[in-house]
């Protein structure tokens, strides 16, 4: 067949405006210089970070929004359901029994801080609002995840060099400052409403958002892991509506864990937002907590380790199929 | 040393005449060699079936099937985007499944779907591009410039890539696909769902980039007349299986050259023997008084078998060339009827409708 190839090769091809494009060309450089590249395992993982961030900075209504939502949260849960005034005032009155109010008063001063740690249920919930506005935080990665594999984006990081654990860890790291910047709003709005302020430092501030960095990163982790095969956003919208009630309310975060059914209380103690929020107790309340500092971190830092590097290594193996 | 030979060569070929499809560099290297690849997603039918071919450097490869048959499926498979079942690739020297991460610093992509980031703009896409290559921004920021430059994006560079049209998004793939400068460029669909011009436009860079950036690539298409004109060599790939590879002439040649019908007056005797005997004149079948006279080189035989006829005494009332189009190589290999069966409506009928597109000549 081949050999037939001979003259009269009849195809011409018109390029309309092949002339006038190429000669824009010539001014381009050859194609075959090469540059030293980042080849480090974990190039691109800042690039990737910024690049969700800047779906959230970038957005003004997207950030009103994660803004407005805490303070929703706050003042219907901290202002209006206000456990302290049942204790305290005229609210509080035994028929047959005559109690002076202000020894009713101490009485309610006693009840509340054997219960809640602290004399104001405000102060009580408000800390344990920072670790559920960053535990909602981490649980948005995982639908991030399915949305770069349904739009392809995906795709693309996977034929590039980028390493396939860089993949997760932008996740993780956009919901940390994510998680952590709702929560700094939330501090700032809670001490405004009146959040206790008596044990309030510097470095229990610090403490506090270095415990909510492990948690946000281990949960994150955690629903990142969920979503790898996953191309379904609704089965990750149904997986978050199905753990996060119940890994709120198994845990300290609104509720103390002493006043639970004996069953649930196992529960809470394995809970990694129980961990969080004693530790921001501890910290920004002076509370008596459910154990020790030191054993918080160590718990929390396990956690978040453990689920971090497992998350690399499902995302290593089970990202491309 | 395939570089060092490349950048021996001058900058782009000028004008669109030169159109030659000589090989570019005389000692031509495999770019890609792919033995027995095989994908199954359910384990059970094989999405891409034993597929071998190779590619040379520098040339323009063309997968062209079917909806379905298993384009991109092996497109995703060598851009490591999937795992094969089964089979090796070598990529650029470097192996598949061993060697990936040589195999993605060698190779671009711009898939069948757009994958840009909607929210952020066009110069913003192509530089995150970058940084997954790792490229430094000192380097990456004025290559993307030029990138964008030549897919006539610079105006719209600070745009939201949401804003732009189906056409600039295609550009956007394409500029993206080059940042890391690759040897071998992977088009899956390149001109899916564009218009007229903006295809031709595609054309023009796709010719550009072998020519003047002695880029070797490997295109998909479902459209014949672009892997017509487009492509060094075709492979014909249908249920992920090869039907044919090899240069758009060598298939059109391949199911028996052009057709020649001539028609002769009423009642005379049978001339077939006569116009067998034309030299390229591969069959002769007659019906009464019509002929269709299967030959190579249709033009050229034409007047042959006009001066037989005449010899034998046959009075041509009406004559007519049809040169053999891929159109014919891809029903006779594919088989389209066969297919129709299966294919579901909602995909197959516009489908059908692009496959008798034709582009004038
Ligand atoms: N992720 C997947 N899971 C399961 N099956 C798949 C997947 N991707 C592709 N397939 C199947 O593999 C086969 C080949 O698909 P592929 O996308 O490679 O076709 P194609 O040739 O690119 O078609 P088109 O012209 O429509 O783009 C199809 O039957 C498709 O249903
Ligand atoms: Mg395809």
């Amino acid at each position: 067949m081949t050999n037939q190839k001979t003259a009269a090769e009849s195809q011409t091809i018109s390029t309309p405006s092949d002339a006038t494009r190429s000669a824009g060309h010539n001014s381009l450089p050859s194609f075959d210089q090469e540059t030293s590249v980042n080849e480090s395992p974990l190039h691109g993982l800042w690039a990737l970070t910024n690049r969700d961030l800047k779906k959230w900075y970038k957005a003004p209504l997207i950030l009103l929004l994660t803004l407005i939502q805490p303070v929703i949260w706050l003042g219907l849960f901290g202002k209006a359901m206000n456990f302290g005034a049942i204790f305290t005032g005229s609210s509080f009155n035994i028929p047959g029994l005559n109690i002076p109010a202000q020894e009713l008063n101490a009485l309610a001063g006693q009840i509340m801080q054997n219960t809640f740690g602290t004399t104001d249920y405000f102060s009580f919930l408000a800390v344990g609002m920072l670790s559920f506005i960053s535990l909602f935080m981490a649980m948005n990665s995982g639908s991030s995840v399915v949305w770069d594999r349904r739009l392809g984006f995906l795709n693309k990081e996977l034929s590039t060099p980028l390493s396939r654990g860089a993949i997760p860890l932008g996740k993780v790291f956009a919901s940390i400052v994510r998680g952590l910047s709702q929560a700094a709003i939330v501090l700032v709005i809670a001490i405004l409403l009146g959040l206790s302020v008596s044990h309030l430092t510097v470095l229990g501030v610090l403490g506090t958002f270095s415990a909510l960095f492990l948690m946000v990163m281990g949960f994150s982790s955690l629903f990142v892991m969920l979503a790898v095969r996953s191309s379904n956003q609704d089965t990750q919208l149904m997986i978050v509506n199905l753990l996060n009630l119940p890994l709120l309310f198994a845990s300290n975060a609104m509720f103390p864990a002493k006043l639970m059914p004996g069953w649930l209380q196992p529960v809470v103690k394995v809970n990694p937002i129980s961990y969080a929020t004693d530790i921001s107790r501890q910290l920004l309340l002076g509370s008596t907590g459910m154990a020790s500092l030191q054993f918080d971190f160590l718990y929390l830092g396990s956690f978040a380790l453990i689920l971090t590097v497992l998350g690399m290594i499902v995302s290593w193996r089970f990202l491309s199929k | 040393m395939v570089e060092s030979v490349v950048s021996q060569q001058s900058a782009p070929t000028q004008s669109g005449s030169a159109l030659s499809r000589a090989p570019a560099a005389a000692p031509r290297e495999e770019v890609l060699r792919i033995e027995r690849l095989t994908k199954s997603f359910d384990g059970k039918t094989n999405a891409v079936d034993g597929v071998t071919f190779t590619v040379m450097q520098g040339e323009i490869f063309g997968f062209l099937g079917p909806n379905g048959a298993g384009k991109s499926t092996t497109i995703n498979m060598l851009t490591t985007i999937l795992r094969p079942t089964s089979g090796d690739a070598v990529v650029c020297g470097h192996d598949l499944t061993k060697e990936q991460n040589a195999v993605r610093r060698s190779i671009g992509v711009v898939p069948q779907e757009s994958t840009a980031d909607e929210d952020l703009t066009g110069i913003e896409n192509v530089l995150l591009c970058a940084d997954f290559y790792g490229i430094p921004r000192k380097v990456s920021k004025p290559r993307a410039n030029e990138l964008l430059e030549l897919v006539e994006l610079t105006k719209y560079a600070g745009n939201k890539v949401g804003t732009y049209s189906g056409g600039m998004k295609r550009r956007l793939e394409l500029a993206s696909g080059l940042i890391n400068r690759p040897r071998l460029l992977f088009l899956d669909e390149p001109t899916l769902g564009l218009d007229v011009q903006t295809r031709a436009a595609v054309w023009d860079y796709i010719r550009m980039l072998k020519e003047g950036f002695h880029m070797t690539l490997f295109m998909t298409t479902h459209y014949l007349d672009e892997a017509d004109n487009l492509c060094d060599r075709i492979a014909l790939i249908d249920h992920g299986k090869i039907l044919t590879v090899g240069s758009p002439r060598e298939l059109k040649e391949s199911i028996g050259g052009d057709i020649i019908e001539v028609q002769v007056q009423d009642r005379m005797a049978d001339i077939s023997p006569a116009i067998r005997g034309v030299a390229n004149v591969v069959e002769v079948r007659r019906t009464d008084s019509d002929y269709r006279i299967k030959t190579l080189l249709g033009e050229e035989t034409a007047p042959a078998v006009m001066e037989a006829f005449r010899l034998a005494g046959a009075k041509v009332t009406k004559i007519s060339i049809a040169k053999p189009s891929l159109d014919q190589v891809y029903l006779e290999y594919t088989g389209r009827s066969i297919r129709e069966e299966h294919a579901d409506s909602s995909t197959q009928a516009p489908h059908r409708g692009m496959m008798g597109m034709r582009r004038g000549r």
